[in-house]
């Protein structure tokens, strides 16, 4: 119940920083990666304001082995880059790209009622379904490899 | 040269949103003890685990529920989706398939990963925002949608 409550509130903060930072708004994330058009830097002003904060929270974290509300820390621990993740990121780019839409701002649009982001977040979520699928997949012909070693909490 | 196009930069609202998306991340990480990911926050939810279903939940819950709390007390700010619905539904595949693929996006690798300095973290936000950059330069600048 605490952890729910907590994350609900960040939750919300987060939505809300997105609204004010305008980033909910796929036009203006567009602006941001048309770089050979008129160019709006506003994301990385965006991104700029939140990793400063977030700088601190990290130091904070990193002394820490469990949160304020008494959680363990679950902080990614690999520090390998492999293929997985650039083929990922490219893709995630170039959807991001046709639409201006990513994760985030996909969901506080459809929490402000657009049918378009709603369609976006369907799509999204077929696509990560696709994706365990794939993964399962892959982890029933290959046995030895127990899935790809990805659980939820790996996460970043 | 880069023309940077002065009358949509909004550069204050911008460091506020991003201090708030920040605090945001902050308080995830110091009072739940996790990451502020978001596609790794919904996509746990395709393989769900007992006790780590509410959180998620509440999460999105909190990310789905600010426009509409702020709805009740101001103006909401423009969402223009110039896409159509076709194109709508091909990018929401590929940034499902990719995001969980590389592990994240925007907000986990972005903002939470270059904010504790991760390795892995700068090259996947270096791929999705070249990808990203190119995506619009072939959309806009050669194909001239």
């Amino acid at each position: 119940m605490k952890s729910a409550i907590a994350a609900l509130f960040s939750g919300l903060l987060f939505g809300f920083g997105l609204l004010v930072s305008g980033m909910a708004n796929p036009e203006k994330v567009l602006g941001f990666l048309d770089i050979a058009g008129l160019w709006d830097p506003s994301l990385a002003f965006v991104m700029g304001g939140a990793i400063l904060v977030g700088l601190v929270a990290f130091a904070i974290a990193r002394k820490r082995t469990l949160s304020f509300l008494g959680f363990s820390m679950k902080v990614p621990g690999q520090s390998h880059v492999d293929k997985r993740l650039i083929i990922g990121g490219l893709l995630f780019g170039v959807g991001w790209g046709i639409a201006g839409i990513c994760p985030g701002p996909g969901l506080v649009g459809l929490g402000a009622g657009e049918l378009k982001s709603a369609v976006f977040v369907a799509s999204m979520i077929v696509g990560m379904g696709v994706f365990e699928l794939i993964e399962r997949s892959r982890a029933g012909a290959n046995p030895t490899r127990s899935g790809s070693g990805w659980s939820a909490t790996t996460q970043e | 040269m880069i023309d940077i196009a002065w009358s949509s930069f909004t550069p204050w609202s911008a460091l506020i949103g991003g201090v708030l998306v920040g605090l945001a991340a902050a308080s995830f990480l110091l009072l739940n003890g996790r990451i502020a990911g978001i596609s790794g926050i919904l996509g746990g939810l395709l393989t769900p685990t007992v006790g780590d279903i509410s959180w998620r939940i509440a999460f999105l819950a909190g990310l789905i529920g600010a426009p509409a709390l702020w709805a009740l007390v101001a103006q909401l700010p423009p969402i223009e989706i110039n896409a159509g619905y076709p194109v709508l539904i091909l990018a929401g595949l590929i940034v499902g398939v990719g995001t969980r693929y590389g592990s994240g996006c925007t907000s986990g690798h972005g903002v939470c990963g270059l904010s504790r300095l991760s390795p892995r973290s700068l090259v996947a936000t270096l791929s999705f925002m070249f990808a990203g950059f190119a995506t619009v330069f072939v959309i806009r600048h050669l194909l001239g949608v």
